[in-house]
């Protein structure tokens, strides 16, 4: 990384976070290895996957599945495992196997 | 501008009452308990306004401190000894959060065995927690430097807990004359407090003490140390100002009989009054003496310290704690290293007294000069550590 | 050293000493001097012997030291006597006042005085009959007052009005002026 980082003259005292919600700047989706490949025609929308996901990274339009933000999902197959149907709608695969986005 | 009989945990509790700080948390621990009963009762009477969580630990009254600080309120406690001992964890906590605490600690040994009585171990302990440290000689300065420390504290260029002892017992308990401003005066002197952020504003929301690793901690570690270094003369405006309002100047130290004095002592807490009586004493006999009674401790004022012992042909530094295993006491180790290639060849001696309560007298006092008055005379520092009226 | 005029309580714990050391410093201060009340801390508990101190100046008083040479000692409960050296350090122009039933003669052979002062008063006899408690120590500021003349009686009654009703209501504060005013006038000296 050749990012120049603030010196201490331009940082807040204490550490203080001025920017709410910053985290969605922070692309945790290079850290995956595995990536999650939603099916929509299996998928029902029962949004279990969306309640279980820890990076909030189940898209939804209109209360519907739509997607996975790649950006910040990190892969860790919690949607695949949580999927209720036999024949699951999300199945995780290895981004080495995966077309790049 | 009144005059009332107080006691040191009476007259802390009074400025308090002035202050009227939103959140106050505290958890009673002798000799701290009576300020806390007695701010309490003004609570109760609704003479204050101020928010009282009274918390199972000093573990979680400094907590609730740090978290309504926070919140943007201002915030007062008060503690002693074992009680900061267990504060520890969160005094390090509320000044790297930069929060404007201001805590009283009335100063006493931390055990064991086990003692009430007045030393400096507590508040000398935490010396390194990033607070600053502001130092009573009796009840009137236990006073004063409360209803500055919320100034100092408050600043926008320090934002700093601050911690304003007095000796435990000595004078937290003793009843003498204190002169109290009115509480109008007080309350425009301390002002309002308009914090920079608050968690309860709801419409510009930020994080308070984030993870912060090695890409950014140091920084963030290097910004506080410049409102510890800011502190310095913020301290000395607001003493100024103080000063002005109540017709008793603040400063770092208090310079007595300095200016053509050959042989000093360095002190700080109530033992400073009968040294000021020492110094009077053999003044009187034709001994050029002096007394340098040390106010702040953190920031130290180590420049201004060492001109006026430049003069000097040889003096005592007294600590009413120990650190075991080190070369004097924290005073001792402070004024003796801000002396290093400062051109000042001369003995400095360091004295460890008065721990857990003993009581200092003039005679140990005078016993000071004398042998500094040898040390001086040789030209020659002791190697040692001496305990002031320790039997053998 | 600028002159203090200093002052040591004997008495045991319940009798009073601190809240006696308090009240002369505040009266001390009324009169417009400067002072200071303390007692001695430690795990006293009723009954224990306990002191109090006081130092009165004119000037601004700098030491916090308890007081080893007082210039008056006043001792609240005479069974003491013999248990503590109640005299110890008093200064050869000193002053001791002692509630005791005894007269003065037959207290100075108890106690170690030399050329000093000796005055006494049956503070608890008064004490049970003007507050119907055995809690000498108000009445002991009348003794005090008639000795020494280091506070003037009027000073103190109206202090003990002042604090006492707030505290424990009117006729209390009355019963305790009685006290005074009868010590005052009921101790004996030689």
């Amino acid at each position: 990384m050749s990012e120049k980082l603030p010196g201490w003259k331009e940082l807040t005292a204490g550490g203080v976070i001025e920017k709410a919600g910053n985290a969605s700047e922070y692309e945790t989706g290079s850290w995956r290895v595995r990536r999650p490949i939603l099916d929509r025609n299996k998928c029902t929308s029962c949004l279990i996957c969306w309640v279980f996901c820890p990076d909030s990274s189940i898209l939804l339009e209109e209360g519907k599945v739509s997607g996975i933000d790649l950006d910040h999902c990190k892969g860790c197959g919690i949607c695949a495992r949580e999927c209720p149907l036999k024949d699951k709608a999300i199945v995780m695969q290895l981004e080495s196997e995966c077309e790049s986005t | 501008m009144k005059i009332v009989g107080l006691t040191g945990n009476d007259a802390v509790a009074e400025a308090m009452r002035q202050v009227d700080p939103d959140v106050v948390a505290a958890y009673p621990i002798t000799p701290q308990t009576e300020l806390m009963e007695r701010f309490a009762e003004f609570v109760s009477d609704g003479i204050v306004k101020t928010e009282l969580v009274l918390v199972e630990s000093e573990h979680s009254a400094m907590s609730a401190c740090v978290g309504a600080s926070g919140a943007g309120s201002r915030v007062m406690t008060a503690t002693s000894a074992n009680g900061l001992a267990l504060m520890w964890e969160m005094l390090y906590i509320a000044a790297s959060c930069r929060c404007p605490i201001v805590m009283t600690v009335v100063n006493r040994a931390l055990s064991g065995p086990i003692n009430i009585h007045c030393d400096h171990s507590d508040s000398m302990g935490a010396r390194d927690a990033g607070w600053i440290h502001l130092f009573s000689e009796n009840s009137q300065e236990a006073y004063d430097n409360t209803l500055q420390a919320v100034r100092i504290a408050e600043h926008p260029d320090v934002s700093l807990p601050v911690m304003v002892t007095l000796d435990g017992f000595i004078i937290s308990h003793t009843l003498e004359r204190v002169e109290i401003l009115e509480d109008e005066q007080a309350k425009k002197f301390v002002g309002d407090f308009s914090p920079k952020y608050s968690l309860l504003d709801v419409q510009n929301p930020v994080t308070m003490g984030p993870l912060d690793f090695h890409d950014f901690y140091f920084e963030h570690k290097r910004l506080q140390v410049q409102g510890m270094e800011n502190a310095r003369h913020v301290v000395r405006e607001i003493g100024k100002e103080y000063g002005a309002l109540s017709g008793r100047d603040f400063d770092y130290f208090e310079s007595y009989r300095m200016e053509d004095a050959e042989l000093a002592v360095v002190a700080l807490g109530s033992a400073v009054g009968t040294a000021r009586g020492v110094v009077d004493e053999l003044r009187d006999e034709g001994k050029r003496v002096g007394l340098l009674k040390l106010r702040v401790f953190r920031p130290f004022p180590r420049r201004e310290i060492v001109e006026l012992l430049r003069g000097l042909k040889a003096f005592a530094v007294m600590d009413r704690s120990n650190s075991f295993g080190s070369y004097g006491g924290p005073v001792f180790s402070e004024v003796r290293s801000a002396c290093y290639g400062q051109g000042l060849e001369l003995p400095i001696v360091n004295y460890v007294y008065g721990l857990g309560g003993r009581d200092t007298t003039f005679e140990d006092i005078r016993r000071v000069y004398q042998e500094i008055e040898q040390m001086a005379s040789s030209g020659k520092a002791p190697d040692d550590i001496r305990f002031l009226n320790v039997r053998e | 050293m600028k002159e203090v005029l200093a002052i040591r309580w004997h008495g045991r714990g319940g009798q009073g000493a601190k809240m006696a050391s308090f009240l002369l410093a505040e009266c001390a201060l009324e009169e417009g001097k400067w002072s200071q009340g303390f007692p001695d801390y430690g795990p006293e508990r009723s009954g224990a012997p306990v002191r109090g101190f006081n130092r009165i100046s004119d000037h601004r008083i700098d030491i916090h030291s308890p007081i080893t040479d007082p210039d008056i000692v006043i001792v609240l409960d005479d069974t003491l006597i013999g248990k503590v050296d109640v005299c110890g350090g008093l200064k050869e122009n000193g002053i001791c006042i002692v509630n005791t039933q005894c007269d003065p003669a037959t207290m100075r052979s108890r106690l170690k005085l030399n050329g000093r002062r000796l005055f006494t008063v049956d503070a608890t006899t008064i004490a049970l009959d003007e507050i119907g408690r055995p809690i000498p120590n108000t009445a002991m500021f009348g003794a005090l007052a008639k000795a020494s003349g280091v506070l003037k009686l009027e000073t103190i009654v109206r202090e003990i009005q002042k604090r006492f009703k707030k505290k424990f209501g009117v006729e209390v504060a009355e019963q305790n002026v009685k006290a005074v005013r009868r010590a005052y006038s009921e101790v004996k000296g030689e």
